[in-house]
């Protein structure tokens, strides 16, 4: 029989993971306002440099949002003329490998493997890589993200060069 | 074969300039680029940041040659063919590392890092008189370096690099001056992408004032609504468009939206004011007010031919771009800083990158989307040429004289015709004085 606190475990790990399948399926399905209530009113997303995949803040990367831009970049991706994506792209997220990495009252961090397929214009494209979520558990409301720490794993983007779409 | 001549039409008489579109598309015209453009022209290779230690080197592709920029033992920088002389493998396969010597894998051939072949397993089967140095890594023909810019060049005979670069020289220092000791450095990470259209499209793109409100207004937005602009979310950009020589040209113009080194705007948030203030007050003690203004304020956007872009706008970025294929290219893109920024500002520095370009900034995928838009439709047909035309005969920052600058030099280097600027200004000297920021 598990320990109430390995059941503990179990039950919250269920719970983070089910929770980032319905995060990912939020950006899958282009419902992004309902996805930006996920964020913390302090959310930070990073995607570092493909080639050192170092730290945002002292090196050259992809992405580095706080939640002033993370706002523009959902405003921006409802526009018709944020061209990349008009019409929008059909994107599907594979979430794999899920671990529960750390879990204490303040913080809850986990990790998910990623492939997404981008489609548009006759090309199935995949980008590879890993997505690190730093959650908080707030009464009365859940889950919500405080940093999404992305990975790619192309050193090159390729074959479609840009990550127009949330990864 | 597409004969190159006749390609570029450059008509006076009616101010018109066009494009045959097969050079986006003819696999022809791509091999001949090869030879003619990237195997003659001086091509960026980095930056003297990236290798200043001895045995420092970043494995590099340029004009889709593996090569090894790497400063030697000896102190000296070179750009070496990445093959091992014995039987071909690349005897670097690192990206980037200090070395003291490389080896080949396969024979395990050993060479120091200014290239001389040091040590061969079994040399005592090769017969009497077996040359070592014959089969040392063999240097590009030429190498050279402007205020810390590393070029290379294929073709031995070609022009010195600072004659090739031309007026562009004058444009190098005034970004490189935004450093108060004049040494700027990569900084670390780069945006490597590719992108699905003929590589002389991203040239055209990357100093096309013409598309800016069309293509970015989703940008400008964001700019207005976030404080990232002066002057109360006024748009307007004033200056011109300028040819530099040898088919390099520029935009240079004032705008409302910050520069990371010294002009404020409010997303910069106010304890960068001070800070900001007091470097711009530095730059303009020591260059002068005009020359100072000219550093701190006014934006520029410059294509050296063929294929290196130096936009020195709300960020500074050094961009090369490789053609893969007709229809395709790989492009590497760093952001350059002065070597005094750092922590706070150069955080300030890299947002204000990312904010705009790079694979999810919020303009670089639209101009991805242009360019790769822009190769669909030439596959469509009925239309045969592109029209550069605009503003012909003037220096107009929303015209297209940059883009006819690097076109007639193009058009000279694959028909051997001489440089003709006809109905545009021609060189520096000649350009109207149009309004920059003063």
């Amino acid at each position: 029989m598990p320990s109430p606190a390995e059941l503990d475990r179990m039950v919250l790990s269920h719970r983070v993971e089910a929770f980032v399948h319905h995060e990912l399926s939020l950006i899958d399905d282009w419902r992004l306002d309902d996805w930006r209530e996920l964020l913390t009113d302090d959310a930070v997303y990073t995607i570092p440099s493909t080639d050192r995949q170092g730290d945002t803040t002292t090196e050259l990367g992809l992405v580095d949002d706080d939640r002033t831009r993370l706002h523009w970049r959902v405003e921006r991706l409802k526009s018709a003329r944020a061209h990349r994506e008009y019409p929008w792209s059909r994107v599907r997220h594979y979430a794999t490998n899920f671990l529960l990495v750390e879990a204490t009252d303040e913080e809850i961090v986990a990790q998910v493997n990623v492939i997404l397929y981008r489609y548009r214009y006759e090309q199935t494209d995949p980008f590879l890589g890993s997505i690190r979520y730093h959650l908080v558990d707030l009464p009365g409301e859940g889950l919500r993200i405080k940093a999404r720490h992305a990975r790619i794993d192309q050193q090159r983007l390729a074959p479609n060069g840009a990550v127009s779409v949330i990864f | 074969m597409v004969e190159a001549d006749g390609l570029v039409v450059d008509d006076p008489s009616r101010g018109l300039f066009r494009v045959d579109r097969r050079v986006m598309t003819a696999p022809s015209v791509l091999d001949a680029e090869m030879e003619r453009v990237f195997g003659r022209c001086w091509l960026y290779v980095g930056h003297e940041s990236e290798v200043t230690e001895p045995g420092e080197y970043r494995r590099r592709v340029v004009a889709g040659r593996s090569v090894i920029f790497v400063r030697g033992s000896d102190g000296q920088v070179r750009v070496l063919h990445n093959s091992c002389p014995h039987r071909g493998a690349i005897v670097c396969r690192a990206d980037e590392g200090v070395a003291t010597s490389f080896q080949c894998f396969y024979h395990a051939w050993t060479f120091g890092t200014d290239g001389t072949l040091r040590g061969v397993p079994g040399a005592q089967s090769y017969p009497d008189g077996f040359d070592q140095q014959e089969r040392s890594l063999v240097p590009v023909a030429r190498v050279g370096s402007y205020r810390g810019f590393w070029f290379m060049c294929l073709d031995p005979d070609a022009e010195p690099l600072e004659e090739y670069l031309a007026e562009a020289c004058e444009l190098l220092d005034v970004i490189v001056d935004q450093s108060p000791s004049g040494r700027l450095r990569v900084v670390p990470g780069r945006q490597s992408y590719t992108i699905r259209a003929n590589w002389k499209l991203l040239a055209e793109n990357s100093y096309d004032s013409y598309h800016g409100t069309p293509t970015h207004h989703t940008y400008f937005s964001y700019l207005q609504a976030t404080g990232g602009t002066s002057d109360h979310g006024d748009l307007k950009r004033r200056g011109a468009a300028r040819p530099l020589g040898n088919g390099h040209a520029c935009i240079e113009y004032t705008a409302p939206w910050g520069k990371p080194v010294a002009r404020w705007v409010p997303t910069f948030g106010e304890r960068a004011r001070e800070e900001m203030a007091a470097v711009r007050a530095q730059l303009h003690d020591q260059h002068g007010t005009e020359r100072g203004t000219r550093i701190t304020d006014t934006m520029r956007n410059m294509v050296i031919f063929p294929n290196l872009v130096v936009n020195d706008i709300t960020a500074l970025t050094v961009r090369t771009f490789q053609p893969t294929g007709p229809d395709t290219m790989s492009v590497d893109a760093w952001a350059l800083a002065p070597v005094e920024e750092e922590g706070a500002a150069l955080h300030r520095r890299l947002q204000s990158f990312l904010e705009i370009l790079g694979p999810a900034g919020f303009a670089t995928p639209d101009d991805a989307e242009a360019l790769e838009s822009c190769q669909i439709g030439f596959a469509s047909g009925g239309v045969t040429h592109n029209d550069i035309s605009k503003g012909y005969g003037t220096t107009e920052r929303d015209g297209e004289l940059q883009m006819r600058s690097w076109w007639r030099e193009w058009h000279h280097r694959m028909t051997g015709r001489p440089r003709q600027a006809l109905g545009d200004p021609a060189t520096p000297e000649e350009r109207t004085h149009d309004a920059i920021a003063s």
